[in-house]
């Protein structure tokens, strides 16, 4: 009895002890300076297991550089590119955040921070003159992948201008690892002029508050993941992209050509699905995306939205080298001959009312060529060229005018195995052709009149006679 | 009879340094009196103004400079913190010289509201009110250009430096040069701008203290650039010297 009695208080003091230690808020340790990156770079993983102080040094600046081949634009920058460095940043970590505006830049920014809790998320603590900096501190609350952007009046013309990016909070355990991470952030451009238009461009508040962007883009530029610029991995190894929207009007629908998914952390967000083709990253928000690279290839980050990935620029590139999986996918293992069943005439049947024969070699020669044209046209082309290498020509063959037995033969019982046509060998398939004596006749009749050859003429007489007596 | 010489000879000095001088204090347009609809303002009240007289081109390096050389206190070397933060004068190499020959013509610029209200209150003059200068902003240009186009255009161009000269681009109508397209200028009251840092929480400001501008609630919320007017000015604290910020004078109609 008195050993139970003993016991309880022990366990009841056991369990607030845990309760405590649970709920006990980390401690802050020590403090960094943030590594921040210019995309598609990301900085490295947080290996950290406790909170610390983070000091963040961004300026803003406005800049003239390129959108396009012969196309400048003036973009107000987070860092002097467009998407803004990447900020990482771990769950709990207390943030000092100082924001530079340069000298020459002609307007105030600030910068709201999806990431912030608090007014303006940012906003009303980072509003900075040019050549002044303001300094402003937040605690991380929530894990995510969350996109920041400047919010002085007038807002949407300051996102517009290039001013967003993306600040990942890490969550306490971090994310699982992965081989390569990239940073990859889309958003429109509205010019005066059309895409393309040379020169450098001034901002069009009318297309934008229509929401009719003239460019859209990944990274700031058409072209920024292109080429030499392309994003390189290896097959086997796993790739994490950091995927952000900065609008400001569209919804992007993120697809890679030829990769799924395997994990989408949705919206940035905890939520994981897996297996996604395509996902949605709304304006101001985020995805990350997680996939294997199992075999070789370009593949192609698009916005599903499919214009403005081929009319817009909204295109981007994944180099992959190594060894390829001929299993995952083998490529093209074959390029044959279609031969639909009874080539391309079918017969209608008795109740097809008969044509009168022609009674003139010019009117039979005339019917012929409708023949030719919807009949021979295909393989033996339109001026009886053939296709070198698969489909002997019919212009000048000396096959066709040695011997109108045999090439009378061809159309109705068709041709196969290795023949000589003016010097060269071909070894190909020709169909029995489903015409009457009379058609035949009348298509063997144009193609003897034309391209140069031997004017023989062919009767349905002729035609039946070698229709009764087999091939020749 | 002496003593009346003495004065004299100080009047017809004072003349002279006055005549000598190219610009100094010289060359003023005089706005009627009107009124007008802030265009970037919450309560969409009319706006009174009486008449005033205006410069023509904001103050210029060469006019800085003479004003510098009668007030030493407001010199590069010289001028005290509580009136100027560390980038006064910065591009100006020495106290009494500003640099490129070139530069003599474009705005002087880095200079702190107090140093502007000084050189302005040293002519007799004022800096212009908010009121007063967004009336003279709002006048058409003589080459038919639109306004919101001159703006946006010098908003979409790189910093330039050095500065072009003052009277580059065309005047407006009442024949005032660069209110739009080569600087920002102090006004007296700046500080009665309030697009704050969280601009778009202003339509809750207390419309009683403030004019305050917003988004939502503005006259015409097609006039983004005078938003950008807006913002900049909000941006601002007295002591501040910045790049593409300068300043030019008004004075009452007596």
């Amino acid at each position: 009895m008195k050993y139970s009695i003993v016991k309880k208080p022990l366990a009841v003091l056991a369990a607030c002890l845990l309760a405590v230690v649970a709920n006990a808020e980390e401690k802050i340790k020590g403090e960094e300076v943030a590594v921040l990156t210019d995309a598609p770079e990301v900085p490295p993983p947080i290996t950290r297991k406790y909170p610390t102080k983070v000091i963040v040094n961004l300026e803003t600046k406005e800049v003239k550089m390129r959108l396009a081949d012969g196309v400048d634009y003036t973009f107000w920058t987070f860092g002097g590119k467009v998407p803004g460095k990447f900020i990482r940043i771990r769950e709990g970590d207390h943030v000092q955040f100082h924001l530079h505006n340069h000298p020459s830049s002609k307007l105030p920014h600030n910068i709201d921070l999806h990431a912030v809790t608090g007014q303006g998320g940012g906003a009303e603590g980072s509003f900075t003159a040019p050549g002044h900096s303001s300094t402003f501190n937040f605690k991380a609350l929530n894990p995510g992948l969350y996109v920041y952007h400047c919010a002085t009046a007038p807002v949407g013309m300051h996102i517009a201008n290039g001013m967003y990016g993306l600040i990942l909070v890490e969550p306490k355990e971090g994310l699982p690892k992965v081989d390569r991470e990239f940073y990859v952030m889309q958003s429109e451009f509205y010019t005066k002029g059309k895409y393309g238009a040379a020169g450098l461009q001034p901002f069009s508040m009318t297309k934008a508050v229509e929401e009719k962007p003239d460019y859209v883009v990944f990274n700031g530029n058409v072209g920024a993941l292109v080429g030499d610029k392309a994003m390189k991995a290896k097959t086997g190894e796993t790739v994490r992209l950091f995927v952000g929207n900065g609008g400001p009007n569209l919804v992007s629908s993120f697809h890679v050509i030829g990769e799924i998914f395997d994990k989408v952390y949705v919206e940035g967000g905890k939520l994981v699905n897996e297996n996604v083709q395509t996902t949605l990253i709304p304006a101001g928000g985020s995805a990350i995306v997680d996939f294997k690279l199992q075999t070789t290839g370009t593949f192609i980050l698009v916005d599903h939205s499919i214009f403005r990935a081929f009319n817009k620029g909204a295109l981007g590139m994944i180099k992959v080298e190594g060894d390829a999986d001929k299993e995952v996918y083998s490529g093209k293992t074959e390029d044959g001959i279609y031969l639909p069943e009874g080539g391309v005439i079918q017969e209608v049947g008795d109740g097809a009312p008969k044509l009168i024969p022609a009674k003139t070699i010019e009117e039979s020669i005339v019917r012929g060529k409708r023949i030719f044209e919807s009949s021979c046209f295909a393989c033996h082309q339109a001026n009886g060229q053939g296709v070198p290498g698969a489909f002997p020509p019919l212009a000048k063959s000396d096959f066709l005018n040695n011997n109108k037995d045999k090439a009378i033969s061809a159309v109705v019982h068709g041709l196969e195995g290795k023949i000589t046509v003016n010097g060269k060998e071909y070894n190909s398939i020709m169909p029995a052709q489903v015409l009457s004596d009379e058609e035949a006749a009348n298509v063997l009749n144009y193609v003897y009149s034309a391209w140069g050859n031997s004017k023989k003429k062919v009767t349905p007489e002729e035609v039946k006679a070698i229709r009764a007596s087999g091939k020749k | 009879m002496k003593h009346l010489k003495k004065s004299a000879c100080k009047v017809i000095l004072i003349l002279g340094m006055l005549m000598s001088l190219p610009g100094w204090g010289a060359d003023m347009i005089l706005i009627p009196a009107g009124s007008f609809r802030m265009p970037a303002l919450l309560d969409k009240t009319v706006h009174k103004v009486s008449a005033f007289y205006i410069d023509r081109n904001p103050v210029t390096n060469a006019e800085y400079l003479e004003f510098v050389k009668t007030h030493p206190e407001w010199r590069k070397s010289k001028v005290k913190k509580i009136f100027s933060d560390n980038n006064y004068l910065e591009y100006w190499q020495e106290d009494l010289n500003f640099g490129e020959a070139s530069m003599a013509s474009s705005p002087v610029v880095r200079i702190s509201w107090y140093a502007a209200r000084a050189y302005c209150d040293s002519l007799g003059k004022r800096l212009a009110s908010i009121d007063e200068w967004e009336y003279v902003g709002l006048v058409p240009y003589k080459d038919k250009k639109d306004l919101k186009s001159v703006i946006l255009e010098w908003y979409g161009k790189s910093a330039e430096w050095p500065l072009p000269a003052v009277r580059s681009g065309a005047s407006n109508n009442d024949g005032v040069y660069d209110m739009h397209g080569l600087i920002w200028e102090w006004v007296e009251d700046f500080n009665s701008s309030m697009v704050t840092g969280e601009s778009r929480a202003d339509v809750a400001l207390d419309r009683n203290l403030f004019c305050g501008g917003g988004a939502a609630s503005a006259a015409d919320p097609a006039d983004y650039a005078a938003f950008m007017r807006y913002a900049f000015r909000s941006s601002l604290q007295a002591k501040y010297t910045v790049r593409n910020l300068g300043f030019r004078c008004v004075k009452n109609k007596e």
